[in-house]
């Protein structure tokens, strides 16, 4: 079936003739009537589109102008603006919202000729852990439809996971690709801050914010990380430096590579299958030749309380666009103009997202800032350099995604530090700005659980050459669900 | 008993760029609503700001004028408030971490007091944009044209005492941002705008509250606004009230301030820094290749004038007003190859000054020329016309009718300095005067200016006066 091939074998049939990318494109826009119903990962099916720009892929192929990723189709979460396509960030507040340009990430993507699939399921403006608070309702996890497939990039990880797009774009914030890459069983990498362009994302916390590919392995997301990034002059946290080639190290071998595991990272709190998981997986690197070595972590537990001061406090402030003036939702008959702004934003906006504007426009109020906000701020640069020195004494750090599998649909939306909670082993990550992978590595009461692999800044390619040699010896990623294989 | 005032001016000087401070639309004036509003200015979602590096040698070339520190590390802020002009819902600008420093800048008043104000700091930030009412009926509308227009705000210290100083500091402060061509100081269309915090006490008394008088678009009402409003408070305090502070707006129509904001209205703006734009880092070499080229400042051009082109104060104070002025005097006095830098400067401050503020034009408007005015005061010097006939030519130039060489060929307006000329104008003159003769020989012997008054006319000014002069003594002997 052609969605079970990697991206690498997808290509080179595209190439050859064995089919078109208008065949791909209309395979996975079938599949996703025939299964998206019930998983709702889609807000929006581009089928137009898709089917449009597959044929002009097919020009280029035939004109022998295209590249590796030349006419295989792509979901792009729906926080990527796309040109003449809804971009609601699954809220209600944008739900009429037809963003009128292209994200940079978008934009490069279509250049090479990649076809439109559709956009994504999310947490409400990136806001969750379980993309329950989408205003279109939760997706589920393919492995398990009570399951929830992880947030806030929940869609994207959902339509890999169930073959119903060979690629999909993410953004994580404090997890938000790794989280549902580990609950939904596919390989996700959150690049370095700043590898790839911010330019068109509609922004949670800006200063996290980070957009990398979702895909079935590695080497998929290696080349799709080729095609996103790059130096963006129109984002001025972009960082201008040469773009690596991400797939040049795939092959190389794991011969002394030091792994540092944090001993911290596995005490209470910690579902012991999935420890188990992530230790079994550790032990099949040092088959590979890494040697493990133990570092330490000592202010992780400042991460999470860090990161839910400072990522609603520039949210507070990121979302105040949106007051029903220009664009976007705008109450019934608003009375004044204060009216007009309150209701636009208490109807517009979900709990959560209300939540976290509330939060941290309280964190930066007078009188708080120093309190609040400043001390976030240092504690961040504590958790940045803990990591630093730990990267004194090891290549990379490996740890669980997350502290358990994928939990049910309704679990935790009553809780929310629980949920919370759940991103202590993701958000540090972001706190230091730094890239890391989780692929997947095995099942914990039978839902998938990812390995999270943790590098220095720019470290991608090293990081992706963990992940494909790890790929070669198991098959963990290349399972599906029964019901979508 | 007697009342102290206190007086610190906030200025929002427009910079002179082609485009915003954080995206490429243009900010030229005047053009239709919204359509220079690109998705950036309109906070469309996802769009991030890039800094108009322009705004940064500007904002340091102030700060060299005035003495100030400059900002080696300058971070841009949001500050957070609701408000349809606000497309984002906050206001990029520089709170804590400003890009000019403490400076200071020497006032000097009509009696030719000097005195130095202290300038606080002056801060990069993004201009909104404008409620417009009327244009669709019963609604207001927005134009975002405006919103993202780079400001420099410029703080001074509370050290003015009377609005006599604030208007001194304001003038001196828009010559020198148009001096420094950071800023065009059009303060019609807003380029330059002025808020006044004024307060009283007693002598020996902590500060007074004060009031902020915002939107005053011409110096004469800010120094009218700043007395009503000193007035306004002092007699308030005398009648047993207590001074709030608010934002008052001047009324010119009824010369009253009246509320327009108390604090009570304000905001908390919850200031952070912006995480969209990374710190402004200036090195000490930045600040050196800025300060190379910087233009003359106009205390030390009015200084030169006096003690190398020997020029009054009076004079040198007129052609420093302005830099369009002080360029066009040193290009006229070059092109005349610095013979006769008096004549130049009488010509500059009298007719071609008096042709602009009759016309109410700027020197850039002028229709005559550095060029062409030194045509015409080449011919002074040659001779080839009088300072009579020059003010003829010069109107004529003014009308767009030629060059100095033209007009005066085309009139016919060279001077007659051909002798065997003259004395047929003297004796026809004589001829018709007898009885002046008679009594210039009497005595009266102001009847010569008579003499010359009449043959002038009669050459239609051409003749040579001192010719003239000369040729009607001798004959008269």
């Amino acid at each position: 079936m052609m969605h079970n091939l990697t991206i690498k074998q997808m290509s080179e049939k595209l190439r050859t003739g064995e089919f078109t990318s208008v065949q791909l494109t209309q395979h996975y826009l079938d599949r996703i009537d025939e299964f998206d119903t019930e998983l709702n990962a889609y807000v929006t099916v581009t089928p137009e589109l898709a089917i449009s720009m597959a044929e002009e892929a097919d020009k280029k192929i035939a004109a022998g102008e295209a590249e590796l990723l030349t006419g295989i189709p792509v979901a792009h979460k729906d926080i990527f603006c796309t040109d003449g396509v809804k971009t609601s960030c699954a809220s209600k507040m944008l739900d009429n919202f037809i963003a009128p340009y292209d994200a940079n990430v978008v934009a490069l993507l279509k250049k090479i000729g990649m076809p439109i699939l559709g956009k994504t399921n999310m947490d409400e403006f990136a806001m969750g852990s379980s993309s329950e608070s989408s205003y279109y309702g939760p997706t589920k996890n393919p492995w398990d439809h009570k399951a929830v497939p992880g947030g806030s990039s929940g869609g994207a990880a959902a339509v890999i996971a169930a073959g119903l797009a060979p690629m999909a774009t993410g953004t994580d914030t404090g997890g938000s690709i790794r989280q549902p890459a580990s609950f939904c069983g596919i390989t996700g990498i959150k690049p370095t801050y700043g590898a790839v362009s911010r330019f068109g994302i509609i922004a949670y916390a800006s200063s996290f914010d980070q957009a990398g590919p979702m895909t079935r392995s590695a080497e998929d997301s290696a080349w799709m990380l080729n095609a996103m990034a790059g130096f963006d002059a129109r984002d001025s946290t972009s960082l201008e430096r040469e773009t690596p080639d991400y797939t040049a190290e795939l092959e190389r071998s794991l011969k002394g590579l030091k792994i540092g595991v944090p001993a911290e990272y596995f005490g209470v709190g910690l579902d012991s299958d999935v420890s188990d998981v992530v230790k079994t997986a550790i032990a099949e690197m040092e088959k590979l030749g890494a040697k493990v070595v133990e570092v330490h972590l000592p202010n992780k537990d400042l991460a999470v309380p860090s990161y839910y001061v400072l990522a609603p406090a520039e949210a507070s402030s990121n979302l105040s666009r949106f007051d029903g003036v220009r664009f976007g939702y705008r109450c019934e008959k608003p009375t004044d103009l204060e009216d007009l702004y309150k209701r636009s934003r208490s109807e517009g906006f979900g709990e959560e997202v209300k939540r976290r504007i509330m939060v941290g426009a309280y964190a930066l109020s007078a009188g708080y800032y120093d309190a609040y906000y400043l001390k976030a701020q240092k504690l961040r640069r504590m958790v940045r350099d803990d990591f630093i020195k730990a990267f004194n004494d090891c290549d990379v750090i490996m740890g669980p995604v997350a502290p358990t599998p994928a939990f049910n649909i309704g679990e935790k939306s009553d809780d929310q530090v629980s949920m919370y909670l759940s991103d202590l082993y993701t958000i540090p990550v972001n706190l230091a700005g730094l890239p890391a992978l989780s692929v997947p590595a095995g099942f914990a009461q039978d839902r998938p659980v990812g390995l999270h692999i943790v590098g220095p800044y720019f470290s991608e390619a090293k990081l992706l050459n963990i992940g494909h040699q790890f790929q070669q010896v198991t098959d963990w990623h290349t399972k599906m669900p029964a019901q979508y294989q | 008993m007697s009342w102290e005032v206190v007086i610190g001016l906030e200025i929002h000087a427009q910079l002179t760029t082609k485009s915003k401070i954080f995206s490429g639309a243009s900010t030229a004036y005047g053009a239709a609503p919204n359509s220079q509003a690109c998705p950036i200015d309109v906070g469309m979602p996802g769009m991030l700001p890039v800094l108009n590096q322009a705004v940064i040698g500007k904002s340091i070339m102030l700060g060299l004028a005035l003495d100030a520190e400059i900002g080696k590390r300058s971070v841009f802020d949001r500050k957070n408030y609701f408000y349809p002009d606000l497309p984002k819902g906050y206001q990029t600008t520089q709170f804590e971490f400003p890009i000019v420093g403490q400076g200071k800048m020497e006032i000097e008043l009509e009696d030719g007091t000097k005195k130095i104000i202290g300038v606080t700091r002056a801060h990069l930030e993004e201009d909104a944009g404008k409620s417009v009412h009327g244009l669709v009926p019963g609604q207001t509308g927005v134009d975002l044209n405006r919103a993202g227009t780079p400001l420099l705000e410029i703080v001074s210290d509370p050290d003015m005492s009377s609005a006599k100083e604030a208007v001194a500091y304001a003038k001196k402060m828009h010559e020198l941002v148009q001096y420094l061509g950071i800023c065009d100081g059009n303060m019609q269309e807003g380029s330059f705008r002025v808020d006044s915090n004024v307060s009283v006490r007693r002598p020996g008394e902590p500060l007074g509250t004060r009031a902020e008088l915002k939107n005053i678009n011409s110096f004469r009402f800010i120094e009218k606004a700043i007395e009503i409003e000193i007035e306004r408070q002092i007699e308030l305090i005398e009648s047993g009230g207590t001074v709030v502070q608010e934002t008052r707006l001047y009324d010119a129509d009824n010369d009253t301030t009246r509320s327009m904001r108390t604090k009570e209205d304000a905001n908390d703006y919850r200031y952070f820094p912006c995480p969209d734009l990374l710190p402004v880092i200036i090195a000490d070499e930045d600040i050196e290749a800025i300060r190379a080229t910087m233009p003359e400042l106009p205390d030390a051009k009015r200084t030169r004038f006096v003690s190398e082109l020997g020029l009054s104060d009076y004079d040198a104070t007129v052609l420093t007003s302005s830099r369009a002025m002080a360029e066009f005097f040193e290009r006229l006095v070059a092109l005349t190859d610095a013979k006769d830098i008096k004549l130049c400067a009488n010509w500059m401050t009298s007719g071609f000054s008096a042709a602009l503020n009759r016309e109410g034009l700027s020197v850039e408007q002028s229709p005559v020329s550095a060029e062409g005015l030194a045509g015409m005061i080449v011919r002074i010097l040659d001779n080839s016309i009088s300072g009579k006939i020059a003010k003829q030519v010069f109107e004529a130039m003014w009308k767009g009718e030629g060059t100095a060489d033209e007009i005066i060929e085309a009139k016919g307006l060279k001077q007659i300095t051909d002798t065997g000329a003259i004395e047929a104008l003297v004796d026809e003159v004589l001829a018709n005067n007898p009885s002046q003769i008679e009594a210039y020989k009497a005595g009266q012997t102001k009847m010569l200016g008579y003499f010359v008054g009449q043959i002038m006319k009669a050459s239609g000014g051409q003749a040579n006066p001192g010719q003239v002069n000369q040729m009607l003594v001798a004959k008269l002997k």
